[in-house]
């Protein structure tokens, strides 16, 4: 069996792609490797109940937010009550924030230049200065509007990154008349710039055909959160599994039964886990989260410019399930539209300036879980504490983990079509292993809750484990 | 009156009173963490070291010496900035003192004490301690992880509550503090739940349950208006 090992860049944290080859040269399997632990589950034993959104919330620096609501969300499990509704709304709000800011980070900073100025570029200019050189208003346009969304988040948290602000029972502070003015006069720019960039990647979908056909595309599950009503939702709500007909495998799942239907496989080669649909097993169970699963999933989003947009990339499908991973990027344009559209609405709303904001309560459910949509897919954290409100145990899914078997399904996709049967890594498989998985916009600190920049590498293997090449790229 | 130097002011001092009350009445700042206002001194922490040139340059706790005819103190120099912030890296190595997510991140002395005096990196290997959390309290929580051993609780509780709970067990850098003689805290047979304790702590060790990241703000100097309002006999 040959191998062939890749370094991963431009996504957040530390990966390795190996390709194993047969004895005749094909790719028999391709491994993305996880290659750091950082162990969150186990040091928040211990700790109390009321300090868990603080302390995951220090997991990420890009997605602090989804920890932040997700533990907060498990805290007020464990108190047993519901927030306020303005607590809710404004929870929802920052959300909608990291939204913005998380997917316009991935999309115009992290995949753009793949996209626009082409897999074959110079490495040294594949990146977002290259896109300033080269697409200048592009390029500003994607920082306005990331800083639009954290501006949501520093408006509502007092800081940008790892604002501690909801806690169990609600949040700590409601929105200031005066934030809600100044966000909501930027809002016509914020959607200006999200449409422009929804339109730009429509008109250029023929042009990336092959990239549709090999980055991902394969028939799987996708899961994710969807309003009593079926909506795209982002925030609560139940769990729905559609397959790529889009037909409803299981709607109406009880998040806090994730262990029921959702089982965790562990691998001896990466730190990340394998979690699968059990009702299919392991690996077959494989599903897919986050945006592309989001609107495959939803009936509607229920804003009209989304709505509109969602129509299109139907569309495109046939109205079945859109099944290349690469429209991740489209299905995340739709959803900075749709959080702009959805953060309008809650800043025209009184209810976000309102002071009752928090549930107080001590501890009286002794096991509690948190699900949430992070920008990345569903996010849950479970929390079991003793009766005074110390974590006896924390368990945590993040979306990258469960995007862990489709990663390597399409890894495995892609370096067969560029590999063909060669025994050196061939120039440009490089960069499209890394586009193919910046397409799911891992988050890897989440997923094994680690730590430092990610070098992507990537090592070809032959039949016996011998090195035949290898190809290391630092961030 | 008692005539001194600090710094190379000239003070006055009333017979009684420490170096660390001339200075402050002085306008002189000399950092503390163990002492507090209406507690007795205790020199436990040593921030407040001072060097006393007449003394050979002997070093003596500000809280706890009392002001004498012609000291000539050094309230400020290298060495003391030195001192001190090793007497911190130290309290920082000791225990679990992690900002980040603290209850009183924003509004802790020890916190305050780190950036007053540079302290910008702990140079000694931390312990990292196995402490666990008493939660127990209806109103009230305890981390030992996060204790500087300063013994403010257990003064406040005896000396201005009146209540005696609190007390050192075990010795050395083991030493914990504990109510009555051993947790958990909601079986204690003598706290009254005032909460003076948790108001003299200086640090996240003693804190109001249900507060989250640095939401606990204390108000130690309460210790100080209830004893001055008691009528004395």
């Amino acid at each position: 069996m040959r191998e062939i090992r890749i370094p991963v860049t431009r996504v957040e944290g530390h990966g390795l792609i190996t390709v194993h080859l047969d004895g005749g040269g094909r790719v028999r399997e391709a491994r993305f490797h996880v290659t750091e632990a950082r162990g969150f589950e186990r040091f928040c034993q211990g700790r109390t109940v009321w300090e868990m959104p603080g302390i995951t919330a220090r997991i990420c620096g890009i997605c602090p937010v989804s920890h932040l609501l997700a533990s907060a969300k498990a805290g007020d499990a464990i108190l047993a009550v519901r927030p306020p509704r303005p607590a809710d709304k404004l929870r929802r709000l920052m959300n909608l924030g990291q939204y913005i800011q998380s997917h316009a980070l991935s999309f115009f900073h992290l995949s753009s230049p793949d996209l626009l100025l082409g897999w074959d570029a110079d490495p040294a200019k594949r990146n977002v200065l290259g896109l300033a050189a080269e697409r200048p208003q592009l390029a500003l346009d994607g920082i306005r509007l990331r800083a639009f969304g954290q501006e949501i988040i520093a408006a509502l948290g007092e800081r940008r990154v790892h604002p501690a602000w909801a806690v169990p029972g609600g949040v700590r502070s409601p929105l200031s008349p005066e934030a809600r003015d100044r966000l909501a006069a930027k809002l016509p720019e914020a959607r200006r710039i999200a449409t422009d960039a929804l339109e730009l990647y429509e008109k250029s979908v023929p042009a990336w055909a092959e990239e549709v056909e090999t980055f991902g595309n394969f028939p799987s599950l996708f899961m994710s959160l969807v309003t009593p009503e079926g909506l795209w939702e982002h925030h609560d709500g139940r769990l729905r599994f559609v397959d790529s007909d889009r037909r409803i495998v299981a709607d109406g799942l009880d998040p806090s039964r994730y262990f029921e239907f959702i089982g965790e496989a562990v691998e001896g080669w990466s730190y990340l886990k394998f979690p699968y649909w059990r009702p299919l097993g392991y690996p077959e169970g494989m599903y897919r989260v986050g945006p592309l699963a989001r609107l495959n999933c939803c009936d509607r989003i229920g804003t009209p410019l989304a709505d509109e947009a969602l129509r299109r990339f139907r569309e495109s499908a046939g109205g079945k399930a859109v099944t290349s991973s690469f429209h991740y990027h489209w299905a995340r344009l739709i959803e900075i539209v749709a959080a702009i559209e959805r953060a309008a609405l809650y800043l025209e709303d009184p209810e976000v300036l309102s002071s009752r904001v928090r549930a107080e309560a001590g501890v009286n459910e002794l096991s509690g879980v948190g699900v949430h949509e992070a920008p990345r897919g569903t996010l849950l954290h479970h929390y079991e504490v003793d009766e005074t409100g110390v974590i006896v145990r924390a368990n945590l899914i993040v979306s990258t983990g469960h995007n862990n078997l489709a990663m390597n399904r399409t890894v495995a996709q892609i370096a067969e079509r560029y590999l063909q049967g060669k025994k050196k890594i061939p120039e440009g498989l490089l960069n499209r292993l890394e586009g193919g998985i910046r397409a799911y916009d891992p988050c890897l600190s989440c997923s094994v809750h680690a730590a430092g920049r990610m070098p992507l590498r990537v090592v070809l293997l032959g039949p016996e484990g011998e090195v035949l090449d290898e190809v290391v790229r630092d961030p | 009156m008692i005539s001194l130097r600090i710094d190379d002011t000239p003070v006055q001092a009333e017979p009684g009173e420490t170096i660390l009350q001339a200075a402050r009445r002085a306008g002189i700042r000399i950092p503390t963490l163990c002492f507090l206002e209406s507690l007795s001194p205790r020199g436990a922490c040593r921030i407040c070291l001072v060097e006393i040139r007449n003394w050979n340059g002997r070093l003596v706790p500000a809280c706890a010496t009392p002001a004498q005819e012609g000291l000539d103190v050094v309230a400020h120099s290298d060495r003391l900035t030195a001192l001190r912030r090793t007497i911190l890296e130290l309290l920082f190595a000791e225990r679990n003192h992690i900002c980040a997510f603290c209850v009183s991140s924003g509004h802790c002395e020890l916190q305050d004490l780190a950036t007053e005096l540079g302290m910008d990196h702990v140079t000694f290997p931390y312990r990292f301690p196995a402490l666990s959390v008493d939660l127990s309290h209806p109103k009230f929580g305890l981390d030992p992880n996060r204790c500087v051993l300063c013994g403010r609780c257990v003064r406040a509780c005896a000396e201005v509550e009146g209540a005696f709970t609190w007390g050192f067990s075990g010795r050395g850098v083991g030493t914990l503090v504990e109510p009555d003689l051993g947790g958990p805290w909601a079986k204690s047979p003598t706290c009254t739940g005032c909460g003076k304790c948790v108001q003299a702590c200086p640090v996240g060790a003693l804190f109001e349950k249900g507060k989250a990241t640095s939401e606990q703000v204390k108000r130690p100097e309460i210790l100080a208006e209830v004893t001055e309002r008691r009528p004395r006999a």
